[in-house]
């Protein structure tokens, strides 16, 4: 009677958060999968079945083969930015969080250097990407810098809406998210260990590939998680960074949905959805999330 | 471990330098270019040092309304920060009795947080632009006539504006919420029960001034996480934008220091409530030293 009441309890706390998920996530995500398979006309969609959302999006890919049709190469465009963000946030934030949970002893200063680390997380990602400009434009800080120094004689254009600036600001913008999980790992390790490790004769080369890596290895993992999914998804970062230039993953389906073509972004919404799920469930066969909170 | 500190500690330490300037700098640059002098442009060098752009984007530069947009954001995400808070709290309590479900709840969250933005985003407008059309073509029908009569739409800033501000404000809730739980003493909440208490009094007299200066936190996220927000909201705002909305229209058509004037502002706004949020918890946290209970002091 007693637990009945208890477990009544529960639902009617955690019901509330269902309900919205429920509302604005999982219902949302199941319009998702039903549009992509409608039919549409130039400016509406028609609830009649069809995969021309698919099929239009995969135009020309058998004609062309093996040249990479419009969306494969969007794909692999995005598949590399993704990979060379993942590789460049993991070794800074890998970096960045050893340094704070092995060689910052007081906890004080730990907070504080965290703290420090976080703030520009809850600013506007916006005002961080247009912060680049006026350092990496034609005119800006290094530009003018470089040519001072009699380095080079005009101005590089590379630096500004360019690939280079794209995953620049990715990394600017979402190292946080591989910090806070592989720190999280690192301060549970038992000092202990490192220092059997030393005092058994390892290296710090050795302790750090024997021991933090392997124990880190969930951190590691979650951060991943984060920052590829927010990288194959993004269309933000991509256009502002990329001077709109740039096509990726996320921006196809901004592009069809200025087009009022439903279906045809749902249909790109699902094969991302696919393709994230994908390389989750190969991260996760690494870890289990639900141990490491 | 050894006390004099290594030669790795100085490498180590000129990189997290490094990272901090690379995180700080670029913003700086823009806080400093935002005072430039009204003949001043998007780059260094600075061209005299004014209020110039600040009331530039005040008056209004006739193509957007930022006041209205600020205003905008300001209410959703005091908003959403109050239906974070209520949510999360109560949710990370049902976590701690165990419910039916509680799994799948949990990995509906994970599943939110990590969903690409635009996807979420997309979900919600057609699951309204839907509801309209149902609203609008099938509601004589349905009997609802009556209520369905000049509707127009559902979506709107406090509508599915709102749930996808939460989509992706509650993950980061209840995540705090475990984190917190996971330090709680559950001792404290036996002892409260033995001494007669209400669950309700539990709650009201022992965990929430325990727990209060992390539930600022999770306050200061759902704030800050809407007042930024921009990719859930891109397809699912309505009509009206909020202020990230109109800054990434800027981006591509304003070519003068305002933009930069406006960056200011809105970082100003996210440090302000950054700096409250931490001091209220330095507070809390100052308050349960003096006042906490004296449990353990014979003790130490």
């Amino acid at each position: 009677m007693i637990e009945e009441r208890k477990s009544f309890i529960a639902w009617l706390q955690a019901g509330p958060m269902m309900l919205v998920f429920l509302a604005f996530f999982l219902l949302p995500l199941v319009f998702v999968v039903i549009v992509s398979a409608w039919d549409y006309n130039e400016y509406e969609m028609l609830p009649a079945f069809s995969f021309r959302g698919y099929t239009d999006t995969f135009e020309g890919c058998i004609a062309q083969f093996p040249d990479l049709c419009t969306i494969l190469k969007t794909y692999a465009k995005t598949v590399k930015l993704c990979f060379l963000t993942w590789a460049i946030t993991l070794t800074i934030g890998f970096t960045i969080a050893y340094f704070l949970a092995f060689h910052v002893r007081s906890k004080t200063w730990q907070i504080v250097l965290s703290l420090l680390c976080t703030i520009p997380f809850w600013t506007s990602n916006v005002i961080r990407m247009i912060a680049w400009v006026p350092l990496l434009g034609r005119n800006g800080l290094v530009n003018q810098g470089l040519i001072d120094m009699g380095l080079i004689k005009v101005p590089m254009e590379w630096l500004l809406f360019s690939e280079f600036s794209v995953v620049l600001a990715f990394v600017h913008l979402f190292t946080f998210f591989m910090v806070v999980p592989i720190f999280n790992s690192m301060i549970r390790i038992d000092p202990k260990l490192v220092e059997a490790a030393y005092d058994a004769g390892a290296t710090g080369f050795q302790t750090l590939v024997n021991i933090i890596i392997p124990l880190a290895k969930p951190g590691i993992v979650i951060g991943s998680i984060f920052v590829i999914t927010i990288v194959m998804g993004d269309f933000v970062t991509i256009g502002v960074m990329g001077g709109q230039q740039i096509a990726s993953a996320g921006k196809i389906i901004e592009t069809r949905l200025n087009a009022l073509q439903f279906p045809a972004a749902a249909a790109n919404a699902v094969i991302l959805l696919g393709i994230t799920i994908v390389i989750i469930s190969a991260l996760t066969r690494l870890v289990d999330i639900r141990k490491e909170l | 471990m050894e006390t004099r500190r290594g030669k790795s500690f100085y490498i180590l330490a000129a990189v997290f330098i490094a990272y901090v300037l690379f995180l700080y700098g670029p913003m700086f640059a823009i806080f400093v270019l935002s005072f430039q002098g009204p003949e001043g442009g998007l780059t260094f060098p600075m061209n005299g040092v004014s209020l110039h752009w600040f009331y530039k984007v005040f008056e209004g530069n006739g193509v957007v309304n930022i006041g209205a947009a600020f205003k905008r954001s300001l209410a959703l995400g005091a908003v959403v920060m109050l239906i974070t808070v209520v949510l999360s709290v109560a949710a990370g309590m049902a976590f701690r009795k165990g419910f039916k479900g509680a799994a799948v709840l949990f990995y509906t969250a994970i599943a939110s947080l990590i969903m690409p933005s635009i996807i979420t985003s997309l979900g919600i407008a057609l699951e309204f632009r839907l509801f309209d059309d149902v609203m609008i073509n099938h509601a004589n029908e349905l009997g609802l006539g009556w209520f369905a009569e000049g509707w127009t739409t559902a979506m709107g800033l406090f509508t599915s504006g709102l749930g996808a501000h939460l989509t992706w404000t509650l993950p980061f809730g209840l995540l705090i919420m475990f984190a917190i739980f996971n330090r709680f003493d559950g001792r404290l909440e036996e002892a409260a029960r033995d001494l007669g208490a209400t669950p309700w009094q539990t709650f009201r007299y022992v965990v929430l001034p325990i727990i209060l200066p992390s539930v600022v936190g999770i306050g200061l996220f759902g704030f800050t996480l809407s007042w930024d927000e921009l990719a859930r909201s891109s397809q699912a705002i309505g009509s009206v934008n909020t202020l990230p909305l109109e800054l990434q229209g800027l981006t591509t058509t304003v070519t003068k220091p305002d933009i930069y004037a406006l960056g200011t502002l809105t970082s100003a706004v996210s440090f302000l409530v950054i700096f409250l949020a931490l001091f209220i918890i330095q507070f809390l946290q100052a308050r349960q030293r003096r006042h906490g209970s004296d449990a353990g002091k014979g003790l130490v």
